[in-house]
């Protein structure tokens, strides 16, 4: 049953406009997340998750459900061996609201089954906080060492 | 308030840790369900959530009439980086481990 959720939640001090680029630019994904996110953004496109150590290791492929720039990202989520397994595939979605002076994003990872949940749970608050740091204070968490 | 201190208030507190840990367990639980099984008043769970909520602890989403709470462990990984992460933590493990090892052999 793919039926498990997780909802993970940051409140960062910076615009949504700038959140929303580091989600899908390379070069700030990068700094905060060692892998970069390659599409072109359309809904119906591929994307894939890179590693960016220079190998270009493709680690996650997917579809982009549903882009409404600067506010809300839909995509789904799947390691290079499921790709051709519907059934192990899971969602992301990134929605993000200003809040006075902050932004506050929000992931929702779902349709995931027990065995994936348990894999990918102890990776967002990592990606989240480092996100958040280079953002505020320009550096990223040196989270991945 | 400092976000922070929102943090360390609402974990200073045992039915609200008891809370986490039951969303730990199962995410995505209802108030009805989160009273089942516990010795506390609907109302004072219904303010702990709360509370939780302004920490940023957990977050609600609406699933038709339901609203579902989910664990969001996402300020406790800031709290983690800020103070243990950078304190050494492989010899912090090491020293938990062993002091664990210990009591197990006690028992």
């Amino acid at each position: 049953m793919n039926d498990q959720r997780f909802v993970y939640v940051t409140y960062i001090a910076a615009t949504p406009t700038q959140v929303w680029k580091a989600l899908i630019d390379g070069q700030l994904t990068r700094q905060y997340w060692k892998h970069t996110n390659e599409s072109d953004w359309k809904p119906g496109s591929k994307w894939k998750h890179v590693t960016a150590d220079g190998k270009d290791t493709v680690k996650l492929v997917g579809s982009v459900v549903e882009v409404v720039p600067n506010k809300r990202l839909v995509l789904t989520w799947a390691e290079v061996a499921d790709a051709s397994d519907p059934s192990r595939h899971s969602r992301v979605a990134f929605d993000i609201e200003p809040v006075g002076a902050m932004v506050r994003l929000t992931i929702t990872h779902d349709e995931l089954t027990a065995e994936l949940a348990k894999k990918i749970s102890a990776g967002w608050p990592r990606v989240l906080s480092s996100l958040k740091s280079l953002l505020e204070t320009g550096r990223a968490l040196d989270t991945w060492a | 308030m400092k976000d922070v201190d929102l943090v360390f208030k609402a974990l200073a507190d045992p039915s609200r840790r008891e809370l986490l840990d039951r969303l730990a367990a199962r995410n995505g639980q209802t108030l009805s369900e989160l009273c089942k099984g516990i010795d506390m008043a609907r109302q004072s769970i219904s303010e702990h959530l709360a509370l939780l909520e302004a920490a940023n602890l957990l977050s609600v989403q609406w699933q038709g009439r339901e609203k579902l709470h989910y664990l969001n462990p996402v300020p406790i990984h800031e709290l983690y980086e800020r103070w243990i992460r950078k304190f050494e933590e492989q010899r912090l493990a090491a020293l938990y481990d062993f002091k664990t090892q210990l009591e197990r052999k006690r028992k």
